[in-house]
């Protein structure tokens, strides 16, 4: 049963397929086994039915060759006109990319799939425009010939020994939605040859003679339908993969190809595609970087050889290890891998001995039940391998050799006297010594030379009999081997040990470049500090000039960042735009807009494009592997620091918003009741007073004055909450008399206080303190209010002030027998909207903070407190200052 | 009797039309500014009611240019919590203010103070509030029929309350008159003096009846 159910896994990776290719616009490509089985003729008859269909199409770019039937059917399709590039004087037209996707028909036809775009357009290949197309949702049909699939061009050229230059990557082909083959039997094509309906010019003559052979044409058509076979068949596999009676298709099978600067790694590399795609198993490329560098020539092999293992769909995996075969396994057994492919070792006998055994046999080794494959790779196209290819020499300058000759010379005289007293054995101890000194000092070459030179020295000088090489004793000539041997090994593991130095310096630079940047980001407070540390840490590693440009949040622009010290000119800041939109490396080093300066990679999290940094090397500055990899690395962590900063700002807005919000809405709830309540006590009011009898007009008229009170209050209150937040609370400080503040203010209140037994207690010699009267008028009216609407009818309210002549400061308090404040919100009680727990209905909170702003404003403050048997007390403090004298009269 | 009143608000011109009209007065409206000081000069009103919050210009500048010609009694409307505007508008010769929203009794009570004329001769020379009487021309204050002896500067500042009975007098006004411009600043002199004047005259002198603060702008005799 279990057997039954569909792989989880294969469903989503199917969903995503499927999504992204609802998302995409559907390629359809028109392929044939060579040029002249139709295909342009087939997609634009495809393209008249669609037409016919009501389908908004036009024509990217369709080559008729003069072929008259196929121009007949060009009639009636709107043609986008290409656009003319000038190179070297040249008129080149080439597709039009930007018109179309201006122009955004739902679909395009653009002819010759592999076509090598001119110079100076946006991408190098025209594949890439299609890519770039079908991003943007537009629906392409294209035509192509089986030679051009990058994994078949091995093959086609095996056939026909004609090189194929323009290739599509299996990858690109594989996006494909629908793939119609166009067939035509080889003698039909000969026909068509030969009555001229294929190559009109006169240099496909010779072509044809080779290209058009029948045996020629017998195995292309079979590579071609077998390429289509595989390419249904695995989508048929995709498809079958979900569906719940079918045996689930199992992903088990993982090619691994080791990858290595040798042009026969390129042949290594589309083999291990076919099989991998025959076998629909996903690979991995795999390079070993042993502690030996590379030259520039082969590290840039090397690197060619990845980026065509990237571009036909492999997986690139670089790893650290002398031990070639271990690491292989290793990788493998990591990335679950079954099989691994290995070039045929073309290393002499004697050498793989040293080294313990060929790849292939320590790979069977330590491999266990992973199949090995041993490819031949092709002589021909590979330099001849000599010793000298590993000869480790080569890169050392002449002042390291001369640093040798003129130490060995040295040596040489002052053993020329010795030696009477020393004999001829020490003499060859001190040369050792010499040369492996000398191991830790120069490059490999010369220790090399040096051991050589030094040896041949002795025995012509020193080993009796001297002036000859010949060597009289056995035993001498034993010494004189062993000598060799031992300085000629010594001095290839110094220099192994020192490459591997230099190699660990250079991974521990990386590390530290690293190290320093995540170090400079986090002591950075802000995103700006942050971005300034890390673009000057990048200039700093790769020698560059950076700019980064971030993303405005809304997707419509991309804004440099002033801490760029590269300056973003028009043209770099299209490919930043293009690098962008695509979430793709763009600019130099790549394939897209590569003639540009600078080096452009996208800053992305979770699939979303956020920035983009912009590396301006110096014109001969090559980018290696590490250095690329050390790119990707500032640009992730960049990305990450954007993010985080534009996580964190998006949530302290959210949180404000959400914070103002909740205030609005208890604001509008609040006033709304708080004027409405009034209003429609007025509203019934005044509506009644037209029939009242004079004791209820007498009643009505109470209820409107207090109706019209309580809207009085409410919008002074506003009004001093308002005053008081746009700061425009200027306080006039004038001399208060205590007794005529709180007259004034027991006055305003005075209709609350009648259900409350009142009470003040202000002593007779009360002084006169500075306040502004009118704040401090509203102040006591407020704390008596507060008192009166929240607590029971009945229960006393005590107003009571004094000096506190030790403090400096005046006090009024206001107490009460009300439920009192717990204590936990006695600070928020001078919030604003902060209601007590027990508030009855009515008023808006704000009294209290009004309060505190008035009195803060004065210099006071105020405190709330619990009254000893119950209640709250809430207290008002002044500073205080005796006033001048009063002039005697 | 006419009363000019300018206010932008149609329903406070209307309530003032109502409320004057039923009290016997003539009422002049005007909407603006501009329109108010070119009726004051056509309808020689007896007095003024000016809102200080006007559209056009300010209720100050209005009353500027009106004293540059008139001594017309003006009464400003101003809002609560404006204490300065009302010193502002008193000191550039408005005779009272009343703040919005006010009672009908309280309008009406201010306009006949600020209607009272008061010319020298006309002056009467002997004013009664309450228990106490203030005798202007033999310069004597009675409580209950007994003398009160005040203080020059005690005394002064009872004739001007007396004077400008059920008017505001502000702080500055006092200030000036009893101790000369330099003193405007000095107000503890008047709530010092003050206090003396309720404990003498006073019959609860923390809760006076008659001589009334106005919080933040000066002092008023009232007189019932």
């Amino acid at each position: 049963m279990n057997d039954q159910r569909p792989d989880p896994d294969a469903i989503l990776a199917s969903l995503n397929r499927e999504e992204q290719r609802a998302r995409r616009g559907k390629l359809k490509v028109f392929f044939g086994m060579c040029p002249g089985v139709g295909k342009t003729y087939a997609m634009l008859r495809s393209a008249q039915q669609e037409l016919h269909d009501g389908v908004d199409l036009v024509v990217g770019v369709v080559e008729t060759h003069g072929r008259t039937e196929t121009e007949a059917l060009l009639v009636g399709l709107p043609l986008i006109p290409r656009k003319q590039i000038e190179y070297k004087n040249i008129k080149i037209t080439e597709m039009d990319l930007e018109a179309i996707l201006a122009r955004k028909p739902k679909l395009v036809l653009v002819d010759e799939f592999a076509h090598t775009n001119a110079p100076g357009s946006r991408h190098p290949k025209r594949f890439q425009d299609v890519v770039e197309l079908l991003d943007a949702g537009i629906d392409v049909f294209t035509t192509l010939n089986v030679q051009h699939i990058e994994s078949r061009a091995d093959a086609v050229r095996q056939i026909t020994g004609a090189t194929v230059h323009e290739t599509v990557p299996d990858s690109v082909f594989g996006m494909a939605d629908q793939i119609e083959l166009v067939d035509l039997t080889p003698e039909a094509l000969r026909e068509r040859l030969s009555e001229g309906k294929v190559y009109m010019e006169g240099r496909a003559a010779a072509a044809a003679e080779n290209f058009f052979k029948d045996t020629h044409l017998t195995a292309l058509r079979e590579l071609a339908l077998r390429f289509v076979a595989e390419h249904v068949d695995k989508r048929l596999r995709e498809m079958r993969s979900v569906g719940t009676f079918k045996t689930v298709w199992r992903s088990g099978e993982r090619l691994l190809v080791a990858v290595g600067p040798s042009p026969s790694s390129t042949q290594l590399v589309r083999w291990t595609r076919r099989m991998a795609a025959s076998q629909g198993a996903s690979w991995i490329a795999v390079s070993v970087e042993s502690s030996t560098p590379l030259d520039p020539e082969a590290q840039r092999r090397l690197e060619k050889n990845l980026s065509l293992a990237r571009e036909l769909g492999a997986e690139i995996v670089v790893t650290h290890d002398n031990d070639v075969a271990e690491a292989l396994v290793r990788v493998a057994l990591q990335n679950n891998a079954t099989q691994i492919v290995v070039g045929k070792s073309r290393s002499p006998w004697w050498l793989d001995a040293f080294r313990g055994g060929n790849l292939v046999d320590r790979l069977l080794r330590i491999g266990g039940s992973i199949d090995i494959y041993v490819v031949p790779a092709e002589r021909a196209s590979e330099k001849p391998t000599t010793w000298l290819d590993w000869r480790p020499t080569a890169a050392s300058p002449a002042r390291e050799y001369a640093e040798v000759f003129g130490v060995l010379a040295a040596l040489t005289l002052v053993s020329w006297f010795i030696v009477p007293h020393s004999g001829y054995l020490s003499v060859g101890l001190f040369f050792l010594l010499a040369i492996i000194v000398l191991s830790l000092r120069v490059g490999p070459g010369p220790v090399f030379v040096g051991g050589v030179v030094s040896a041949l020295t002795w025995n012509f000088l020193f080993i009796p009999p001297i002036f000859t090489f010949a060597i009289a004793r056995f035993e001498d000539g034993l010494m004189f081997f062993t000598y060799f041997v031992v300085a000629f090994i010594s001095g290839q593991l110094t220099a192994r040990v020192r490459a591997q130095e230099r190699n660990e310096r250079m991974r521990e630079d990386r590390a530290t470049a690293l190290f320093h940047l995540t170090q400079a980001i986090s002591a950075a407070r802000t995103l700006d500090d942050a971005v300034f540390a890390a673009l000057r840490q990048a200039d700093k590693y790769f020698g560059a000039k950076t700019a980064l440009l971030l993303g405005d949040g809304n997707g419509s622009g991309l804004m440099p960042h002033f801490a760029g010290s590269f300056v973003i000119n028009d043209k770099e800041r299209g490919v930043a735009d293009w690098a962008w939109r695509n979430r793709k490396k763009a600019g130099r080093f790549t394939d897209t807009l590569p003639s540009s300066e600078g080096f452009h990679l996208p800053l992305v999290r979770e699939d979303v494009a956020i920035g983009v940094l912009v590396l301006k090397m110096p014109p001969e500055a090559n980018l290696s592997l590490a250095q690329r990899d050390l790119a990707e690395s500032f640009a992730d962590q960049l990305a990450q620091l954007v993010e985080r900063e534009q996580l964190r700002a998006a949530g302290e807005r959210e949180k404000l918003l959400g914070e103002s919000e909740k205030l609005h809405r208890t604001l509008l709830d609040g006033v709304s009741h708080e004027l409405k309540t009034p209003l429609a006590v007025l509203s019934a009011a005044v509506e009644n007073l037209a029939t009242a009898d004079e004791s209820m007009k007498a009643n009505l008229a109470d209820e409107i004055k207090t109706a019209t009170r309580r809207l009085n209050r409410l919008v002074n209150n506003l009004l001093d909450q308002t005053r008081l937040e746009s700061g425009a609370l200027r306080p006039r400080l004038d001399w208060c008399d205590g007794h005529d503040l709180v007259n004034a203010a027991v006055d305003g209140v005075s209709e609350f206080l009648i259900d409350h037994p009142f009470e003040t207690n202000i002593p007779q010699d009360l002084p006169l303190f500075r306040a502004d009267s009118a704040l401090m008028e509203q102040v006591i009216a407020n704390l008596l209010l507060n008192s009166a609407l929240h607590t029971p009818s009945g229960t006393p309210i005590f107003l009571a002030a004094g000096l506190d002549r030790a403090k400096s400061r005046v006090y009024f308090t206001v107490a009460d027998r009300g439920p009192g404040l717990p204590a936990a919100m006695r600070e928020r009680l001078f919030q604003k909207f902060q209601r007590g727990d027990a508030a009855k209905a009515g008023g808006l909170g704000l009294g209290l903070s009004i309060i505190r702003g008035f009195v803060t404003a004065q210099g006071g403050d105020v405190v709330a407190g619990e009254n000893p048997g119950g209640g709250a007390v809430l207290t008002v403090y002044l500073p205080y200052k005796a006033h001048g004298d009063v002039p005697a009269e | 009797m006419t009363v000019l009143v300018i206010d932008d608000e149609v329903q406070i011109r209307r309530l003032l039309k109502i409320t004057l009209e039923a009290a016997g007065i003539a009422v002049v409206e005007a909407d603006t500014g501009r329109i108010g000081l070119e009726e004051a000069a056509r309808a020689h009103p007896d007095a003024v009611v000016l809102d200080l919050g006007l559209p056009d210009m300010g209720g100050l500048e209005v009353l500027k240019l009106l004293r540059e010609w008139s001594k017309v009694p003006v009464l400003v409307l101003t809002v609560l919590a404006a204490e300065a505007d009302k010193v502002s508008a008193l000191d550039a010769g408005a005779d009272d203010y009343l703040t919005k929203p006010f009672g009908s009794a309280e309008l009406l009570a201010r306009i006949r103070a600020i209607l009272r004329r008061m010319p020298e001769e006309n002056e009467p020379s002997s004013v009664k509030f309450g228990d106490i009487e203030v005798d202007l021309s033999a310069r004597i204050v009675k409580k209950a029929g007994t003398e009160v002896r005040l203080t020059a500067k005690e005394y002064a500042m009872v004739r001007l309350l007396v004077v400008h009975r059920g008017k505001v007098v502000t702080h500055g006004q006092m200030l000036r008159e009893l101790w000369g411009p330099k003193a405007e600043d000095n107000t503890h002199y008047l709530r010092v003096h003050m206090t003396h004047i309720r404990q003498k005259l006073e019959a609860e002198p923390h809760k006076p009846r008659h001589l009334r603060t106005e919080s933040g702008i000066g002092y008023r005799l009232v007189e019932d």
